[in-house]
């Protein structure tokens, strides 16, 4: 990570840990930001004057999409494919290329197979032939997540949880976009949070962990919903480990907070943007001017050093 | 032959009536069933409108998204539920039972609504 790189001096002042120890660190439109997290610091770079990283043994690189919601077509974006696409054209131009992919879910619009099987697809094209995915509440619909299972269910329990390593990081993908309740948020329900207890236990307490889910685990906005309402357990159990990542997607935008070892970042979406928590009546489809569409989709890039406390997040959009 | 043709004329002439009868009585079977009515929320903007509707027994209730995202209706009691409605899909229930029923989205659960059935 460039360490010895200056941050940008008209960086915006919105960067840098603020009185309350809160981090935003949004992508704003046009521009691709890398936020670098070290030792608690935040510093913002542009993209561009970034210097391509290259492999060094005990790195660990992968990249997370978003929202891809196959199947949609409305004017906010008549070609979700073709934005998934220039998504993976971007993966596929990174300077260190991604050992594996994260989908944090809405992998489809309507949960039908053509729309998966079009994903699966485009996601060929990608230089990380690993995927691993999380659902999101699209991909579950009329069947309480049955077909999506059956897809990408290999090696997961319950509702499609699971946890795997990779160069020393613990990964959990967690499930909280079924049983959800009328009034109600996100929800992880008491047999995943037993599961998560239990795939914890054991690890070290130095062992950096990712945890990856559909809606955000912290509290965004609850009054669209943007929360999950049992993530307090789960982060308890998270509690002990010095590096936690928590990426997360569903709401379309980057946003990123930083509380004490935990970092949660949320992805933009490769499909359509949504407004900021309260700036429009509702959650739904933004729409922009055309060309400004792929500025403000994107990917996420992760960077893990061994023997660095944090992982380096760094969001960059579509053009 | 004219007996026959008169027996015909009969028979038409016997049947004017009732077809008259039945014309008459077609209309008044429509406007009673269309007492047993139809009422219809609107799902856009993340919202169901009208939030709480209040129906007679009997009423058949139809949901339509018009919103540019898909969402359902599921009754909080179970005791209803639909399909993903995509933009300018139905869904229609019918309320015989009295009662309060609440329903949401299951894809947006804070979009929630009320059927009071009378």
């Amino acid at each position: 990570m460039p360490e010895k790189t200056d941050a940008l001096p008209d960086a915006p002042h919105e960067d840098g840990v603020d009185r309350r120890g809160f981090l935003k660190c949004m992508t704003w439109a046009g521009t691709g930001a890398l936020c670098v997290v070290q030792g608690g610091v935040l510093k913002s770079y542009s993209l561009s004057k970034t210097p391509k990283l290259t492999p060094t043994s005990g790195e660990l690189s992968f990249v997370q999409i978003s929202d891809s919601h196959m199947g949609f077509n409305k004017p906010a974006n008549p070609d979700v494919a073709g934005t998934l696409t220039a998504a993976v054209d971007k993966i596929n131009g990174l300077g260190t290329p991604p050992e594996f992919i994260l989908h944090t879910g809405d992998i489809s619009h309507l949960s039908k197979p053509d729309e998966f099987d079009t994903v699966d697809q485009i996601l060929k094209g990608a230089s990380a032939k690993k995927v691993f995915y999380v659902p999101g509440e699209h991909d579950v619909l009329d069947d309480d997540g049955r077909q999506y299972r059956e897809r990408y269910g290999k090696g997961t329990s319950g509702a499609g949880w699971h946890s795997f390593d990779k160069k020393g990081v613990h990964f959990v993908g967690l499930v909280n976009v079924l049983n959800l309740k009328a009034g109600g948020l996100g929800t992880l329900g008491g047999e995943q949070l037993e599961w998560l207890e239990d795939d914890l236990r054991h690890l070290k307490h130095s062992t950096p962990v990712v945890v990856f889910a559909h809606i955000p685990l912290w509290s965004v906005y609850p009054e669209w919903g943007w929360g999950t309402e049992d993530s307090a357990q789960a982060l308890a159990y998270l509690k002990k480990f010095g590096s936690v990542t928590v990426l997360n997607g569903h709401i379309h935008q980057t946003m990123q907070k930083v509380e004490g070892a935990v970092t949660f970042h949320t992805a933009a979406s490769t499909a359509f943007p949504q407004p900021q928590p309260g700036a429009a009546d509702s959650p739904g489809p933004m729409k922009v001017p055309a060309e400004r569409l792929k500025s403000i989709l994107g990917i996420t890039d992760v960077t893990y050093r061994r023997g660095t406390h944090s992982l380096a997040v760094v969001d960059s959009s579509l053009a | 032959m004219r007996i026959r043709v008169s027996t015909g004329m009969l028979l038409l002439a016997a049947a004017w009536p009732l077809a008259l009868l039945g014309a008459c009585v077609a209309p008044a079977t429509a406007s009673a069933q269309a007492k047993a009515e139809v009422m219809a929320v609107k799902i856009d903007n993340f919202t169901f409108g009208p939030a709480e509707l209040t129906v007679k027994a009997g009423t058949t209730i139809t949901w339509t998204n018009r919103d540019d995202i898909p969402h359902t209706v599921v009754s909080a009691e179970q005791a209803f539920k639909s399909k993903a409605l995509d933009t300018d899909d139905t869904f229609s229930s019918t309320f015989s039972t009295p009662g309060t029923y609440s329903y949401f989205c299951s894809l947006h659960p804070k979009m929630t609504g009320k059927v009071v059935v009378q």
